[in-house]
């Protein structure tokens, strides 16, 4: 950043970046043999102790994976594809339901506010593990289980998209958003011109996290019994389990093929995630 | 400010703000507020989910108190989450989020990957880490440490009440690295520079003067939004403990307040119990976060 900032001693930089180096080494542990696991030879993967590094890295794994994937009852592709049409909605109208939803909550008054916002968040304080039984009759009572609806409509109503984008919404300098209005713009046109723009990095971090949970969803499978409909977790669970020693391999290329997905959208997304330079010139 | 003119009319005059709110708060209402109200409900029953639940009263909540020991094992356990992961892993998330969030982009997209690793390794995690402390001589950590001499027998990390715990809160900890990181560096990018630059020609010194004066008081609602989070993210442990050390863990040793009413709720089929534990868990929680919404609303004043 070529800011005007203090600067900052070589020592302290060097400090720093033991620290980052030492962490991060030990957070990617399991991703890096993950992967290492799953290029190895099938002579390779039981060497006691565990290697991270291949000797004979090969595609074997994949290959057989994929062989095995087209054995399937039902095609390979309708999972991928039940996978990705399902993660992609749901992550899509997470974003767009929540902050419609944050935007009031967070920058307008009006009765009611108060009151909500507290529902909202203090719903999420209670487990998931006594709330599915009455999910599932409330599923039922609606004729949504075994169709697409169940797997993205209740994600839609969970709270954590609307409090992030809420959190983030709050610092928008109101001024901006008076001036939008006396030059005629309606509140739905103020979200989507003024302020999505300016919360970038929140729903771009919205995006990830949604995208990640629905992606590797297994639970809200239970609620489904059409095979046709089930998602690629599903399928990849019974690839894991049911193939311990004389598969490993392919079980260790299988994960790394369900974590190719969430890693791509990091990616792309985070190069879009960069300082915004918004304020500059509002003078309170 | 606006006056209130009498229900109909703020509500007409609103419209834009409640017509913004309508889908959120439909599916909402259904999918998350209504099941929290029954499950609340259901705590004064008794319900074996296959006959229709019958009303008890305070029954379940005088039984949780007096009658059961592995409750308080669980509060226990819970609390410890709480008081010692929960501000541990919210400090270490700022202070990368913070180390992090200065480096040049490119360098900057990589670490954030680095650190966002836990999450995206997902299941995996669970597996490795359950190698690594594996209690026979053939776990990755006793082979290192019999073999460096040590130690001369293994030691049972997932087996042994003594050590149990500790490898739970240490694999918590590594899990819990990603999400609130991620907050965090958003909300990092988000502090206007400007205030930086007037914070140098006020006399701004060092890093730790910014982080107080500067940074974190731009970030308080993130701040907040990491907060609770957290909190529920270390009241809510169980995954962790069901993967490692077993469900239930050898003498409840890792039972947390969830596995507690996850064994009632689906194992012992006594829903209305799993209900009464679900609430109080709840109510201790809703304390938490109020106590931490004011302490972070003092932060840098």
């Amino acid at each position: 950043m070529a800011s005007k900032r203090y600067a900052r001693s070589l020592g302290s930089n060097i400090f720093v970046a033991i620290i980052l180096l030492l962490s991060g080494a030990l957070l990617v542990l399991p991703l890096v043999y993950s992967v290492s696991n799953s290029l190895k030879p099938f002579d390779e993967i039981f060497i006691y102790p565990p290697r991270l590094y291949v000797v004979n890295p090969t595609l074997d794994n994949f290959t057989d994976l994929i062989a095995m994937c087209s054995n399937t009852w039902v095609p390979f592709l309708k999972y991928l594809f039940n996978s990705l049409s399902t993660s992609a909605s749901t992550t899509f109208l997470m974003v767009i339901i929540s902050s419609m939803c944050a935007y009031p909550l967070a920058k307008n008054e009006f009765r009611g506010r108060k009151l909500i916002f507290e529902l909202i968040v203090t719903s999420l304080l209670f487990v998931p593990a006594v709330t599915f039984l009455p999910q599932y009759f409330i599923f039922s009572g609606l004729g949504m289980i075994d169709t697409y609806w169940v797997i993205i409509l209740p994600v839609l109503g969970t709270t954590l998209g609307v409090f992030l984008m809420k959190q983030f919404m709050e610092q928008i300098p109101t001024a901006l958003l008076e001036a939008a209005r006396i030059d005629g713009y309606s509140e739905f046109q103020i979200l989507f011109k003024i302020i999505m723009p300016n919360v970038k990095p929140a729903w771009m971090t919205l995006i990830i996290f949604t995208f990640q949970q629905a992606w590797n969803n297994t639970t809200v499978q239970q609620f489904v019994f059409k095979e046709g409909l089930r998602t690629l977790p599903t399928l990849m669970t019974q690839i894991i389990m049911g193939n311990t020693m004389a598969r490993a391999g392919v079980s260790a290329a299988s994960t790394v093929f369900m974590m190719v997905p969430p890693i791509l959208l990091f990616i792309v997304s985070q190069s879009a995630v960069v300082q915004t330079m918004a304020y500059a010139g509002i003078k309170e | 400010m606006t006056e209130s003119r009498g229900i109909i009319q703020d509500l007409k005059k609103d419209w834009q703000n409640y017509a913004l709110m309508t889908p959120f708060l439909l599916l909402f209402f259904l999918f998350t507020l209504l099941p929290i109200v029954i499950a609340i409900v259901l705590s004064f029953t008794y319900f074996n989910i296959f006959t229709m639940p019958n009303f008890v009263g305070w029954n379940n909540y005088i039984r949780m108190i007096f009658d059961d020991d592995i409750f308080i094992i669980a509060i226990r356990n819970t609390f410890i989450f709480v008081l010692i992961t929960g501000p541990i892993s919210y400090i270490l998330c700022f202070v990368f989020a913070w180390l992090i969030n200065d480096l040049r982009a490119k360098l900057r997209a990589v670490l954030t990957m680095v650190f966002y690793a836990p999450v995206l390794s997902g299941s995996v995690a669970y597996t490795i880490w359950t190698y690594i402390f594996s209690s026979d001589s053939y776990g990755i950590l006793n082979g290192w440490l019999t073999k460096t001499g040590i130690i001369n027998e293994p030691i049972g990390w997932l087996s042994d009440t003594r050590y149990i715990l500790g490898v739970v809160i240490f694999v918590q900890l590594w899990l819990s690295l990603g999400t609130g990181f991620l907050a965090f560096i958003a909300g990092l990018q988000g502090v206007d520079i400007s205030l930086y630059e007037a914070g140098l020609i006020d006399g701004i010194r060092s890093r730790f003067q910014e982080v107080w004066y500067i940074t974190l008081p731009a970030m308080r609602s993130q701040l907040l939004f990491g907060a609770v989070m957290q909190i529920v993210t270390s009241f809510s442990v169980a995954d962790v403990s069901i993967r490692l050390a077993g469900f239930p863990s050898t003498q409840y040793a890792a039972e947390t307040m969830v596995t507690h009413i996850m064994d009632y709720g689906t194992v012992r089929f006594e829903m209305g119990y799993a209900c009464a534990l679900a609430c109080f868990l709840f109510a201790l929680m809703y304390v938490t976060n109020k106590i931490t919404s004011a302490a972070i609303g003092r932060i840098g004043r």
